[in-house]
């Protein structure tokens, strides 16, 4: 008689299902080093979101940092390599330039061959051409106006691009512009076939609908020429970028084989993330978390970098900044050593808008720096004292993009000043109205009577960290001459630099430029950034250059 | 009962219309440029007529107005000017996000709000009842991102179990009801829990004391039933007001929280907005607000409609 088999009890089934769950743990875990072995790099942002990835990033500098570089190529770029001296500009998708001897509104580029696009398209002068005008040809087809803010404030006077071969490339400015080629940084060259592609696979009743949905497709799945390439994108969450092991420059194809970028706005939490290993790199911790992070083995890197945290001061007429013996009064009161303090020494001691020993530095004969009592002297004369306080109103923001610590620092500043017998007061605003007041100007009702704001803003290039301050072609509504300062020695020095076609000439022009800022005072220079970032021990090779960017490229991992 | 349901319904239509015009408002008499973000500093005055008519913003404020809400009614609630992505996909993604989060966070506040809450209100004046009343108070009075902040610092920087921010190993473009998800949601979700949990709990506990003082718990009693049997009377005559408490709460925790959502990077409608808010993007706040509100308004629509069903003494009423 057959023997009919008995049924195997429910927990017997149970343990049989947990062995089978149990050893595809430890098949998973056995198969763990593999996956191990690939070398991954996350990154915890400040930006609230991932920076936009069609090319011309947003989210300030942040954005050109995280996913410009990496992803795409400019016509030049910012030497990122040393960490002693300040960035220079150096050849990017461009091996050569020279301006027109005859037309100094006509730039010539010799580009660089053999470069592909992560799509496997070629980089040729129809692709410069193509990404000239996505931003100034608004009757392209591929013309994006959602580009355009972030790209024609950093190249103010270009116009337009020819084809000239396949390989050079023609450009041209509004007026003779020196400054060209260091604006062309944040130019990045997107891929025209692929956003070809994008467009024809596009919904849309008109080709500007079309164009659109492309642009959205293109965002999504990039293609640009970088030493990493998009492979995952999570919208406000993450971006993942694989090595781009095919990149043109021998010496910046990546080691690191993933990067994983994720937005994270608190400083706390970016700080927690690092501590709890869930990340490997954070931008900007919590000040007092320093000894913290230091003391669980990761490193801190900073280095002075081209970004100012002032106070603009007005020259409309009533302001009591008028008068340079309170310009530079206030430049001598502020303690920016106890300030240092303050920021756990996060922090760099301007000495003007660029550094001494910086190529635009220029010698100025004021100099600033902390003498409560030549301060206290050059306000008696001015005709103030305890008693008779001069009282300044300055238009501050709470938090935002590059004001490191507002509130604090202001207040710190605002009590150094009380002893050289200013009365500060502040008139403190949302940080994107501050920034759209900036551009208003001083006399403008939204200024609401201050005399001086406190907007930080990047150094890089000249236009960016001089002229658009200075220029009497740059008063509001125009550009950030927030207040009023100018004069025809000022217009003649920025076009004496602007029309120096010779690299040495044209920052010989700076210098003086910038020398004369500083001993005309235009603003109270209380810090710069110094962009301090940490990591893990396991990330190798890092230079932190004296600018806002780095180069990931050239990092490893342990 | 249905005229009832049916009138409640209808009610929500002007609270709707209300909603929209209110969050409309806002938004627009709040000052700073919404194009400040994508305006170059020297930008002329033909991109800026450009940009403006790109986005609608140089019509009326009743045109735009109602061709808002003609488009939001349509599912379109315009394009994100920071991210130039939809603005009614960056909402939705959002809101499944928050939805995840607040519903762990509701059962979590619900269960321990009720348990606190009858066991405090069933042995009152007991230390028991003491215990669970100053736990119940601390949830309400405690600020959240603080605690976030602390749980924080105890279990993920210090102790190393749970992670302290974002919303899965993959984001939550991947999500999946699994261990290493739910790992990312513990921390936020207990954080955020807190508040219902207390809330809930003193409810009860007031309810289950005044229940308990009815004369029809006296007649139970006499009627010889036992604890357990008269526990289930009590928790059958508190379970609708539990329940609107609750639903009501549930409508916050829909909401996000900024802060809570911000100290976790988690990606939902309280970090959306944040998101909007510091980048002035107009369409996108004011699609995520009006999203937001809706919810609660229909919320409360199913909340009524829900404790009707239990009481039908409230649609008599």
């Amino acid at each position: 008689m057959k023997r009919i088999p008995t049924p195997r009890p429910v927990h017997a089934r149970r343990a049989a299902a947990g062995l089978v769950l149990g050893l595809g743990t430890l098949a998973a875990a056995l198969a763990l080093p593999a996956h191990a072995q690939e070398k991954l790099l996350r990154i915890a942002m400040t930006a609230a979101d991932i920076p936009r990835t069609l090319g011309q990033p947003d989210q300030g500098f942040e954005g050109n940092r995280f996913t410009g570089i990496p992803m795409y190529d400019a016509l030049t770029h910012w030497d990122l390599s040393k960490a002693d001296a300040p960035s220079v500009l150096i050849p990017g998708l461009a091996l050569s330039w020279a301006v027109d001897a005859k037309d100094k509104t006509k730039w010539v580029f010799k580009l660089r061959p053999g470069v592909k696009f992560h799509d496997g398209s070629d980089f040729n002068a129809d692709a410069v051409v193509w990404n000239v005008r996505k931003v100034l040809d608004k009757d392209a087809p591929h013309f994006d106006a959602s580009q355009v803010g972030v790209t024609a404030s950093r190249m103010p006077t270009l116009r337009s691009a020819r084809k000239i071969d396949n390989l050079t490339v023609e450009l041209t400015t509004s007026e003779p512009d020196s400054f060209l080629p260091l604006n062309l940084t944040n130019l990045f060259m997107a891929s025209p076939a692929h956003w070809q592609k994008k467009f024809d696979a596009a919904p849309g009743a008109t080709p500007a609908d079309k164009s659109k949905a492309a642009w959205t497709a293109f965002a999504a799945d990039a293609s640009g020429s970088g030493p990493f390439r998009m492979v995952r994108f999570v919208p406000r969450e993450r971006l993942e970028l694989a090595a781009n092991k095919a990149y043109w420059d021998a010496k910046r194809v990546p080691k690191i084989d993933r990067v994983v970028m994720l937005p994270m706005p608190e400083a706390n939490a970016r700080t927690a993330a690092l501590l709890s290993g869930q990340v490997d790199w954070i931008e900007a911790p919590a000040p007092d978390a320093m000894g913290a992070i230091q003391n669980r083995g990761h490193k801190i890197y900073f280095n002075q970098q081209p970004h100012v945290w002032p106070w603009q001061l007005s020259f409309a007429e009533g302001s009591p900044w008028l008068d340079k013996r309170v310009r530079h009064a206030a430049n001598l009161c502020v303690d920016r050593t106890g300030l240092l303090k303050l920021l756990g020494g996060m922090m760099g001691i301007p000495k003007g808008t660029v550094p001494p020993g910086h190529p635009w530095w220029g010698n100025p004969k004021f100099d600033i720096k902390y003498d409560v009592a030549a301060a206290r002297q050059l306000m008696t004369e001015a005709g103030h004292s305890a008693a008779k306080p001069l009282r300044v109103k300055v238009q501050i923001s709470a938090s935002g993009s590059g004001q490191m610590q507002p509130l604090p620092m202001n207040e710190f500043v605002q009590q150094s000043l009380k002893q050289c017998f200013f009365d500060v007061q502040f008139d403190v605003i949302e940080w994107n109205t501050l920034f759209t007041n900036w551009r208003r100007g001083a006399k403008d009702p939204t200024a609401n009577g201050a005399h001086a704001i406190n907007v930080s803003f990047a150094a890089m290039d000249p236009f960016f960290a001089m002229v658009r301050f200075t220029s009497t072609k740059t008063f509001p509504p125009v550009s950030n001459n927030w207040g009023y300062f100018g004069n025809a020695e000022f217009d003649k020095l920025i076009a004496d630099a602007r029309t120096s076609f010779d690299d040495k000439a044209r920052d010989a022009a700076l210098a003086k430029l910038h020398a004369r800022i500083v001993e005309e005072a235009p603003f109270v220079w209380i810090a710069h950034d110094v962009g301090p970032r940490a990591m893990t021990a396991r990330v190798k090779n890092v230079v932190q250059p004296r600018s806002w960017f780095i180069d990931i490229a050239t990092m490893s991992m342990e | 009962m249905i005229a009832y349901l049916l009138r409640r319904i209808l009610y929500t239509l002007p609270i709707m219309g209300g909603v929209a015009l209110v969050c409309f408002a806002l938004v627009h008499l709040a000052p700073g440029d919404p194009l400040v973000s994508v305006l170059p500093p020297d930008a002329s005055a033909e991109l800026q007529q450009q940009l403006r008519a790109l986005y609608g913003f140089d019509r009326s404020l009743p045109e735009q107005f109602v061709s808002w809400v003609w488009r939001a009614l349509h599912g379109d609630l315009g394009t994100s000017i920071a991210s130039n992505r939809p603005v009614t996909t960056e909402v939705m993604t959002a809101v499944v996000n928050t939805l995840r989060l607040a519903v762990v966070a509701t059962l979590i506040g619900f269960f321990f709000g009720c348990l606190f809450g009858f066991v405090a209100g069933y042995f009152r004046n007991s230390w028991i009842d003491r215990g669970a009343s100053l736990l119940s108070v601390l949830g309400v009075s405690v600020p959240h991102y603080w605690l976030g902040m602390v749980l924080v610092i105890i279990f993920a920087a210090q102790l190393n179990w749970l992670p302290a921010t974002g919303a899965g190993p993959g984001g939550s473009g991947d999500w999946a009801w699994n261990w290493a998800h739910v790992q990312h949601m513990l921390l936020p979700a207990i954080t955020m829990s807190v508040i219902p949990m207390g809330i809930v709990a003193r409810t009860v506990r007031a309810l289950v004391a005044e229940i308990l003082a009815q004369e029809f718990v006296v007649g139970l009693r006499a009627k010889g039933l036992t604890h357990f049997g008269v526990f289930r009377h009590v928790v059958k005559n508190a379970a609708p007001t539990a329940l609107a408490v609750m639903g009501l709460q549930l409508g916050y925790l829909l909401g996000g929280s900024i802060l809570i959502e911000t100290v976790f990077a988690w990606p939902g409608t309280g970090f959306l907005l944040n998101s909007a808010i510091f980048q002035r993007d107009l369409p996108l706040l004011q699609g995520t607000i009006l999203v937001l509100a809706m919810f609660f308004v229909v919320l409360n629509v199913v909340v009524d409609i829900v404790q009707t069903l239990l009481d039908p003494r409230i649609a008599r009423s």
